[in-house]
Parts: structure tokens; C-alpha cells; sequence
């Protein structure tokens, strides 16, 4: 957001020529529309519509330069309420961990809800930042091992009867075996054909799960997944003596089973972000890292490549099943739908918009998509659009996330941010 | 005296192109042994050999009496060889202090404090910049940074790749001067690969010159300073 401020004759020509491109743009898309009448199809003509959208975008790219060149002195920029963000980072992070801890206690159903599907993606999107923000390997097949966790929990506790706390570590050990199996063919491989290649897996995994009938139960998937338990208490209006209800002496309500999926999944994400933390200040995060900025360095200096990458696939993907396993588990359903490509996506987005690397950004970054989303689920026709609009608005004011910073992990004395426009953008 | 690197016979190939074409050479105990050549020669591609990517096709490669030929290059670099490679390859956004870290990967923590205050003692402009991130560091910075990365590993073989590249005059007497030192104070053993013949030849014990992938010449520093083919292939319009 270097551009000079225009003089008011270029700034007019620049509208000028938006407005341009905009009707060229549109004038099919919205200035025509075919209608069916009782012999056949018409052509309605709405050039009100595109007069208005044209307009729309004259006048905004009209402000928006105007706002650059007339700026009042002293009004925050991008990157000063960026910085802003990020010196509060220190207190911004706790006060979310409180407010996230004492959500249940005085919001309803819903809004738990909400925040039990937030929380899954914040624990994904930190669970993908091992691998894509710390080791550097574009992975868009993530919700492979989100499917591995979720099948794993499903299969293994219709069929053995396991329960939710000992089936949630297979399901995390499968998801990461599956990490090192997709591991292995793509060592060789970075940037776009690594990000093909683990695109490509999520498919196979998800096609794997429609088509193997007898063991998946293919387009139908598993159902009647039992709900996790509190040593050994369910949830449930039962009445009998090992609910949570009964054993507590409290009345029931469906609510306690929310409640309750809320701190584990709460519990859930903090582990993984204090693995990830602690990672990434060991020798193997640092090597992580290291693998990221210069491959051929780090073989210079000794250090198993092979190895290392694995670790970060197969970690990243543990999480991932951890993850898979709870959604199994609160859904009580799982099915190849629910294991798609835009999963990834957006799992993806929402490490990219967070920052590359950054815990908090993640989380907010999370927060935003998923809890936006659900905002606006009365106005579902134009959820993506908006969720698209974000997304480019974000990228061009904020390129490398929202919190783009990175933290040394090692510092004598107190430890220096380096600041955003020195960290490369988009690099993956 | 016994070699603590001799390579025999060694070739390498870049897909269907020969690089090496059956090179000897040894680097004694102690010794500061440079591999002077245009570009092009193979210079770096010998280096990147020693270190077993590419691997060599054919011929042997012995490092402190055991053949390391077919070795993974974590394997070599674990036996106390390190290397400087060309370009620096520092990583860029990590602090001067993660990058030296990452050079003694795989050590307890307690003797990296160690070496590093050897290091500093080394560069002291190093200690100044610890914080600082590796990609904003000047070029001779960067330098002393990726040797400094590379002694971390306490490494007895020390393979430097052209540390005067793109340096200025000053600052190349500065790095060689510190190559020099090591060398006496601690009996470290280098294999210098350099485009910058006079400079190289002259810190240097022995020499060796590789042209078109083959050693043509070798001998002691100041022996081959004084040929006059090397003078007007390597040194005519250099000071």
C-alpha cells in the first residue's frame, strides 16, 4: 500500500477505467438475463442493475484513491492498525483464553454450539499450521486426516464398542501414520507439485470413503456414534445412575452435553497449541523452520530431511485426527460429504489469513470465517460472496495475515518481533 | 602425515553431463587446502559431492580412514565434516542466533553456548547483530554468519564454497584473516573452494587447480602462484 497519491484528473481517469473493466464484466453477467416464458426463453435487459454495480464500483474506486491522496493527517493506515494488533498480542491472547473459558457460563445453547465448530477449526487450522506455516509444505489435503480421525472414532467405536478417550490417541496415531504414508512420495517434492500431490490424496482418501462400502458404509457413512463420556458418565435424560445428570443430582439438560463437548474441544485446541509452541522452540520446530527458508542449507548442516519432514506431516496430521475424532464424536454421524476439498480450503484460508506461523492469528482468523459464516446464515445467498470479498480485501491490505509477524524462538534478553514487510509473502 | 580427506578417481553427473572427471585429491591433517578453477570448472560441484549430493558415480571418497562414498549426506556431515555452502544459504528470516543454533542441530544445548562464544570471539560483529534477522545482514555479515553456522558443529573438516563472493577487498581480508586463525589457533582443517586465485592461493598450504572437471595442476601456494599459466589464466587483471 505504497501507491502515491494520484492528482485528482488521474484519480478520475483510474475511476474511470474501473468503471470500465466493471461493465465489461458485468454487462453479460448481470445486464442479461434469460427468463423462461411460455414459448421459451426470453432475454430480459437490466440496465438499471448494471448502471447501479457500475456506478458502485466508479464511486468506490473514486473514494477509495481519494481517501489515499486526502488522507487527514494522522488517521491509521493498514499497517499501523496492524501494528496496533500485534503490540496487543500480549493481551489480546489471554483475554480471548478467559472469555473462551467462561463462554458456557453465560451464553445459550447456540452460541456453544457456534463455538464448539469454531474451536474444531481453530484446532485444524493450528494443526495445519505445523506443517504449512513452521515446516513450509503447502498441504491441500489436510482434511484427509480429518476423515482418517473421524472414520478412525466411528469405525472403531461401532464395531468394538471403544469409547470416545480410548480410541481419541488411535485415531491421532492412524491420521499421523497416514501423514508419514503421504510423506513419503512427496520428500522430493515443493511449493505447487507438493500442494498437487497432497491435493490429489485428500480426493483418494475421500473417494476411498464412498466407494469401499462394506467397510466404510460408503455415501451413507456411520451413524449412531456414541457421544463422549466424563469418566465414564453419560449425557443423557435417562435418568440412570452413570449420567452425568443423575450422578450429579442435577436436573438434565441437553445443554450439559454441550457444555461439556465445549471444554474438550477447548481442551483439544490448547493442547495442540502448546505442542505446537513448545515445538517450535526444540531443535526439530527450529529445523522445521529452517527447512522452510533454505532446503539445501539444513542438508548442508547435518540435518535429516527425510526425517524431518515426515515428523512435521505426521505431527500436523495427528492433530488433524484429534480433530477428525471429535467431529465425529458431536456429530454422531460421519460421511465422505463431510471430507470434501473446500474443508481444506478453508482450513487452508484460515491459516493464510491468520499469518503464516501464528498462533493468535489462527485463532482470530478462525473466529472470523467460521463464527462470520454462521453470522450470516440468514443471509446464506450471498454468504460466499461476502466470505469472498473478504478474502480479497484481506489480501490486499493485509498480504501476509492478519498477525504476520515472527517471534524468534530463542533470544537473549527480551525477544524481537520481525516485522511484517520483512517476512516474505507467500511463500508456502 | 595421513589424509583426512582424499578423494580417488571421483565423477559426478549433472543428468547425461559429466562434471567430474575422475578427480584425486587429499586434504591433510591441519592443512588449508584450496581448489582454484573458472567458473564452471566443478569447483562447487566437487564440494557438494564430498557431501554426497549428487552423489559421485564412480570413485572413492575416504574421510578419516573410512570409505563415506555412499553415505546419506546427514551421515557425512554427522562425522565431523561442515560446510559452508556457496551463497551463504543463511536462513533468511531466522535471527542470527536460530541460525547459528540450527549449525549445532542434533548437540546438547550446553555446548552450543560454548562454541558460540568461540564464534563470537571469531566475529564479535556477530554478538551484535544476534537478534537481528539473517536476511538483513550485510553480505560479509552473512558470511561470517554461514561460517560461524557451519564451526558450530565442531566440525575437524571445514568446507568453504567461494566465502569471497561478491565481498569487498576489505572484508574478504577479514574473512580469509579468520580463516587463517582457525586454522593455527585451533589446527582446523579447511578446503577452501575460491574463484579469487591470488587471494586464495596465497592463505592456502597446497593448491590444486581444477579445470573442465579434472585437476590440471597442484602444489604448495606459493609454487603455484609462481606458474606463470596460472598467473595468466587466474590472476592477470586481479591485484
Amino acid at each position: 500500500m505504497s501507491a502515491r497519491p494520484l492528482a485528482p484528473a488521474a484519480i478520475l481517469r483510474d475511476a474511470g477505467l474501473s468503471a470500465l473493466v466493471a461493465f465489461g464484466l458485468f454487462v453479460a453477467l448481470i445486464g442479461l438475463r434469460l427468463v423462461p416464458t411460455d414459448n421459451g426463453l426470453a432475454l430480459e435487459q437490466r440496465w438499471r442493475a448494471l448502471l447501479a454495480i457500475v456506478g458502485a464500483v466508479f464511486v468506490g474506486r473514486l473514494l477509495m484513491l481519494g481517501w489515499r491522496a486526502w488522507r487527514p493527517a494522522g488517521a491509521p493506515t493498514p499497517r499501523v492498525l496492524a501494528e496496533s494488533i500485534r503490540r496487543s498480542a500480549r493481551w489480546v491472547a489471554p483475554l480471548f483464553l478467559l472469555l473462551a473459558l467462561a463462554l458456557p457460563l453465560f451464553a445459550g445453547r447456540y452460541v456453544i454450539d457456534v463455538g464448539i465448530l469454531v474451536l474444531t477449526y481453530v484446532m485444524l487450522g493450528w494443526g495445519l499450521n505445523i506443517v504449512v506455516g513452521l515446516a513450509g509444505l503447502l498441504d491441500l489435503g489436510y482434511v484427509a486426516f480429518y476423515a482418517v480421525g473421524a472414520y478412525s472414532y466411528a469405525l472403531f467405536s461401532t464395531t468394538f464398542h471403544f469409547g470416545f478417550w480410548t480410541t481419541l490417541p488411535v485415531a491421532g496415531l492412524l491420521a499421523g501414520l497416514w501423514g508419514v504414508l503421504l510423506g513419503f512420495p512427496v520428500l522430493r517434492l515443493r511449493g505447487d507439485y507438493l500442494a498437487i500431490v497432497t491435493l490429489a490424496f485428500g480426493e483418494i482418501i475421500r473417494v476411498v470413503l464412498i466407494n469401499w462400502t462394506s467397510f466404510t458404509g460408503g455415501p451413507n457413512g456411520v451413524s449412531d456414534i456414541p457421544r463422549p463420556t466424563l469418566f465414564g458418565l453419560k449425557f443423557n435424560g435417562s435418568g440412570d445412575p452413570d449420567t452425568f445428570a443423575a450422578f450429579f443430582g442435577v436436573d438434565y439438560s441437553i445443554t450439559q452435553r454441550f457444555v461439556f463437548l465445549y471444554y474438550v474441544i477447548l481442551g483439544l485446541a490448547l493442547l495442540t497449541n502448546w505442542v505446537s509452541l513448545r515445538l517450535r522452540r526444540l531443535p526439530l520446530g527450529r529445523a522445521w523452520e529452517a527447512l522452510r527458508e533454505d532446503e539445501i542449507a539444513c542438508r548442508a548442516l547435518g540435518i535429516n530431511v527425510t526425517v524431518t519432514k515426515l515428523t512435521a506431516f505426521a505431527i500436523g496430521a495427528t492433530f488433524g485426527g484429534f480433530a477428525g475424532a471429535f467431529f465425529a464424536t458431536r456429530q454422531g454421524f460421519v460421511s465422505p460429504e463431510s471430507f470434501t476439498f473446500i474443508e481444506s480450503a478453508l482450513v487452508l484460508a484460515i491459516v493464510v489469513l491468520g499469518g503464516l506461523g501464528s498462533q493468535l492469528g489462527v485463532a482470530l482468523a478462525a473466529l472470523v470465517m467460521i463464527g462470520g459464516t454462521e453470522l450470516f446464515r440468514d443471509f446464506a445467498e450471498y454468504r460466499m460472496l461476502v466470505f469472498g470479498i473478504a478474502l480479497v480485501v484481506m489480501m490486499v491490505l493485509r498480504p501476509r495475515g492478519l498477525v504476520s509477524g515472527r517471534v524468534p524462538s530463542v533470544s537473549l534478553g527480551k525477544p524481537k518481533e520481525i516485522a511484517a514487510d520483512l517476512v516474505a509473502q507467500g511463500r508456502g | 602425515m595421513t589424509a583426512l580427506l582424499r578423494l580417488h578417481g571421483v565423477t559426478a553427473f549433472y543428468g547425461a553431463i559429466q562434471a567430474l572427471k575422475g578427480v584425486d585429491l587429499e586434504v591433510n591433517q591441519g592443512e588449508i587446502v584450496t581448489l582454484i578453477g573458472s567458473n564452471g570448472a566443478g569447483k562447487s560441484t566437487l564440494m557438494m559431492t564430498i557431501c554426497g549430493n549428487p552423489r559421485a558415480r564412480s570413485g572413492e571418497i575416504h574421510y578419516d580412514g573410512s570409505d563415506i562414498t555412499q553415505l546419506p549426506t546427514f551421515e557425512i556431515m554427522r562425522r565431523g565434516l561442515a560446510q559452508s555452502p556457496e551463497g551463504r544459504r543463511i536462513f533468511p528470516r531466522m535471527s542470527v542466533h536460530e541460525n547459528l543454533l540450527m549449525g549445532a542441530y542434533g548437540r546438547a544445548p550446553g555446548e552450543a553456548a560454548e562454541d558460540m562464544e568461540r564464534i563470537f570471539a571469531l566475529f564479535p560483529r556477530l554478538k551484535e547483530r544476534l537478534a537481528q534477522r539473517g536476511g538483513t545482514l550485510s553480505g560479509g555479515e552473512q558470511q561470517m554468519l554461514a561460517i560461524g553456522r557451519a564451526l558450530m558443529s565442531r566440525p575437524r573438516l571445514l568446507l568453504l564454497d567461494e566465502p569471497s563472493l561478491g565481498l569487498a577487498p576489505l572484508v574478504v581480508r577479514q574473512i580469509f584473516g579468520a580463516i587463517r586463525e582457525l586454522n593455527r589457533a585451533t589446527g582446523l582443517t579447511v578446503l577452501l573452494v575460491e574463484q579469487n586465485a591470488f587471494q586464495a592461493l596465497r592463505l592456502a598450504h597446497r593448491g590444486y587447480v581444477l579445470v573442465n572437471g579434472a585437476i590440471t595442476m597442484a602444489g604448495t601456494g606459493p609454487a603455484l602462484l609462481a606458474r606463470p599459466e596460472i598467473r595468466a589464466a587466474y590472476l592477470e587483471g586481479a591485484h
